[in-house]
């Protein structure tokens, strides 16, 4: 969009500062970052010498680019993500595979089958029906076509036991945390199995639903006091707590 | 509400006394100065399955905004190749207005759902999701003059918490003429009795107008002044419009300083 | 009003371009209107009529007067009803069915300018107060789309209405009797509007198909025979500066005037 700035007496009045906002600094749409020769990075967009952020997030930059760390986005698919989705339409070639995110993603016959594939012979809801979910990868995507996936990795397939939890995709790095400090944690204290995919949607498993119970509730615990500081201390707190009181009942 | 139309009769004798509508010390009939916006609450995140919902009060009026998507769009035959499908309902409430409205869409409901989205769609990075839907849903609850603006300025909001690209958000108000007086925020009342409506929609750190309409009469000097009383009226409720959608997020935000 | 998808992007950019020079595809200037050609009492069985040509674009109006009930809240008014058919004889793009939110953004466009600018004087066409009152429809039929649709329907509606014949009549006994010889409509205003389409960020009037194909915003001034400004509306997915609207407001004010004269004459 061509923009033209014909009264500038509308814009910020710190017109000789090249950066309006500090890091971390909250911005909403529309905010005017940045003037210059920056690089617009994510969550912004340029236009003419202005940058503008295009989300609600904070503000972050360093000597050449600025971009908004978003705090409310939706999930947009990435090559190379671990993704869980739900099977909602089984095709003549393969299955189309809710995956939370703006597009359905395509899981084809030939990713699944070990012989070719024939409509005769090939019974895909015997396989894969409506309903399954489904631990996959991403592996093509852009904006022209839907995203790929597959389930030919170790680790990828039908879900057949487990619990599944939501939650918002922006907070998916806080439920991993530093170099995986959170995840690896809730995993040895309720000794579940974990699968975090990218999209939001994340697989427990345990020995008893107990833990799963336990693990769950750790995972929501993370989502809502996001905004406390020491989390990862508060949910090993709360987990060595209610493993307690269990073993004590 | 048999006390309002009471009020309202009474309100209706001065009708042809035009002094009656601005008392002298230019005061309007709620109180307000001319160019003095109605009391504003604004709540985001409202609604749990919306991807993003807000909801306005301004004065009497009482409106509900919802976003979903960017999805799949259905019926799918209408996607487009090469951007998302903005898609907006304002819709009003059966209970909203003095008369029961008929919930079947009016005629004014198809137009004004029409130039809300045409309001919004400029805000809209609709270029980064083709062959998607972005549907924005308003239910005016409660009516009371400006609804197209008020729409418009909680929409917008309900946009941005779905996590939508935005340029910028989008906030409106009208301005008109009254008693031969020009005023911000006109009531349902003011907007009957008075003698022009100017609605006006603007992106404001972008100073990109996006809806205007105009009913009445008014000369072409008025009519600038008018545009300017509601750009201003604008620019004051951005104010209340950004405090909202950043107070939603403030908790979120000390989570990531942490 | 619709827009199809379906233009050749070559042109699209050879339209904008020339534009951005202030030069058009079709050789007009760029405040330039198409030639309007206006006929009028086309439509013997209508109470008045008119057809418009607007280059390509072809309008035909006509208007009915009946018998009908007023609005409680005025109730010593006649009634005016607006109504426009995108009929698809007119355009590959006009599918047969209800009135879609381009044909009522068309009639409600209509409407207002006539509306507010008190054109029919409508307590003149009251017959019994709060019981009968005489309802003015006008009926907009598009018959070929070749862009400017509201224009070229206010320029015809003004027309029809200028054109409109009332039978005389009696009332007696709280019946309505008609008597020999026809009068015509009160009309005391004559609104005229005025459409911009904003290509590269500048301003166009009275955009042809494939302009309004290339536009990003659309806007419309209606003005009145005094120079006042009774209605307008944004439309298309774009914005404008307050600059740009002010421009267009004065351009709004000649070009209302010389189209006035075609249809008001003497």
């Amino acid at each position: 969009m061509k923009q033209k700035w014909l009264n500038k007496s509308f814009v910020f009045k710190v017109m000789n500062m090249p950066l309006f906002y500090e890091k971390k600094q909250l911005v909403t749409p529309g905010d005017f970052l940045a003037e210059g020769n920056y690089i617009a990075g994510e969550n912004t967009y340029k236009d003419d010498d202005k940058i503008y952020a295009s989300r609600v997030g904070l503000v972050d930059y360093d000597a050449r680019k600025i971009h908004v760390v978003a705090l409310k986005a939706f999930y947009v698919p990435s090559v190379g993500d671990t993704v869980i989705g739900k099977i909602v339409e089984v095709g003549t070639g393969g299955w189309a595979v809710d995956i939370n995110a703006p597009y359905l993603a395509m899981l084809r016959a030939a990713d699944v089958l070990d012989r070719p594939f024939g409509f005769r012979t090939s019974d895909l809801p015997s396989i894969f029906d409506v309903g399954d979910l489904l631990i996959t990868k991403i592996i093509a995507y852009d904006r022209t076509r839907d995203p790929l996936l597959t389930v030919r990795e170790p680790g990828l397939g039908k879900i057949m036991r487990g619990q599944l939890v939501k939650v918002t995709p922006t907070k998916i790095p806080r439920v991993i945390g530093r170099k995986g400090s959170m995840i690896s944690m809730i995993k040895k204290e309720t000794t579940c199995q974990i699968t975090i995919g990218q999209n939001g949607l994340i697989l427990i498993n345990g020995k008893t639903p107990e833990d799963e119970r336990l693990a769950v509730m750790a995972l929501h615990k993370i989502e809502e006091e996001s905004h406390t500081s020491g989390l990862t201390d508060h949910v090993t707190e709360m987990l060595k707590k209610k493993k307690e009181g269990v073993e004590h009942a | 509400m048999p006390k309002r139309k009471t009020e309202k009769k009474k309100l209706n004798i001065p009708q042809k006394n035009p002094e009656k509508l601005i008392a002298k010390d230019d005061v309007r009939i709620d109180g307000r100065k001319l160019d003095e916006l109605r009391p504003v609450k604004i709540e985001v995140g409202v609604l749990g399955n919306a991807d993003g919902s807000a909801y306005i009060e301004q004065g009497k009026n009482k409106i509900l905004a919802a976003v979903y998507g960017p999805k799949e769009v259905h019926p799918r035959h209408l996607a487009l190749p090469d951007r998302a499908l903005l898609r907006c309902r304002y819709h009003m409430a059966p209970f909203s207005v003095e008369e029961r409205k008929s919930p079947a869409p009016s005629r004014r409901e198809v137009e004004l759902s029409k130039v809300i989205r045409e309001a919004l769609e400029p805000s809209v990075f609709v270029e980064y999701y083709p062959r998607t839907s972005i549907d924005i849903f308003i239910e005016v609850l409660q009516a009371d003059g400006g609804t197209r603006c008020a729409a418009i300025t909680v929409a917008s909001l309900a946009l941005a918490d779905a996590g939508i690209p935005m340029r910028d958000l989008v906030v409106a108000c009208a301005a008109g003429k009254v008693d031969g007086r020009l005023v911000v925020d006109l009531t349902d009342f003011e907007d009957k009795e008075g003698e022009a409506d100017v609605p006006l929609a603007l992106m404001p750190n972008l100073n990109a107008i996006t809806l205007l309409q105009m009913d009445g009469g008014l000369t072409v000097d008025e009519f600038e002044k008018a545009v300017n009383l509601a750009i201003d009226g604008c620019r004051e409720l951005y104010k209340f419009q950004k405090e909202a959608l950043k107070s939603k997020y403030v908790a979120v935000k000390e989570a990531v300083e942490e | 009003m619709s827009s199809s998808p379906m233009v050749v992007r070559v042109k699209q950019k050879r339209i904008a371009e020339l534009i951005s020079s202030g030069k058009r595809l079709d050789g007009r200037g760029l405040t330039d209107y198409r030639e309007v050609k206006l006929e009028v009492g086309v439509i013997e069985r209508a109470e008045g009529s008119a057809r418009v040509r607007l280059g390509k674009t072809e309008v035909m109006v006509g208007t009915k007067i009946e018998v009908g009930q007023p609005f409680p809240d005025v109730p010593n008014q006649g009634v005016l009803t607006v109504n426009a058919e995108l009929v698809p004889l007119a355009s590959p793009t006009f599918e047969p069915g209800p009135p879609d939110e381009n044909s009522i953004e068309l009639a409600r466009i209509v409407d207002r300018g006539i509306r507010e600018s008190k054109a029919i004087e409508l307590e003149k066409l009251c017959i019994e107060p709060g019981k009968k009152v005489f309802v003015v429809f006008i009926d907009i039929y598009v018959l070929n789309h070749d862009g400017n649709l509201i224009d070229a329907s206010s320029i015809a509606a003004l027309a029809a209405l200028l054109n409109t014949k009332m039978f005389n009549y009696e009332v007696e006994g709280g019946e309505i009797k008609v008597k020999p010889g026809y009068t015509p409509l009160p009309i005391k205003n004559h609104p005229i509007a005025v459409t911009f389409a904003k290509i590269n960020d500048k301003l166009i009037v009275d955009p042809w198909l494939e302009e309004e194909q290339v536009m990003e915003t659309r806007l419309t001034i209606t003005m009145d025979k005094d120079g006042k400004i009774c209605a307008m509306q944004k439309g298309g997915h774009g914005y404008f500066t307050l600059q740009q609207i002010l421009e267009a407001v004065k351009i709004a004010r000649e070009k209302a005037e010389e189209l006035r004269k075609l249809v008001v004459r003497g």
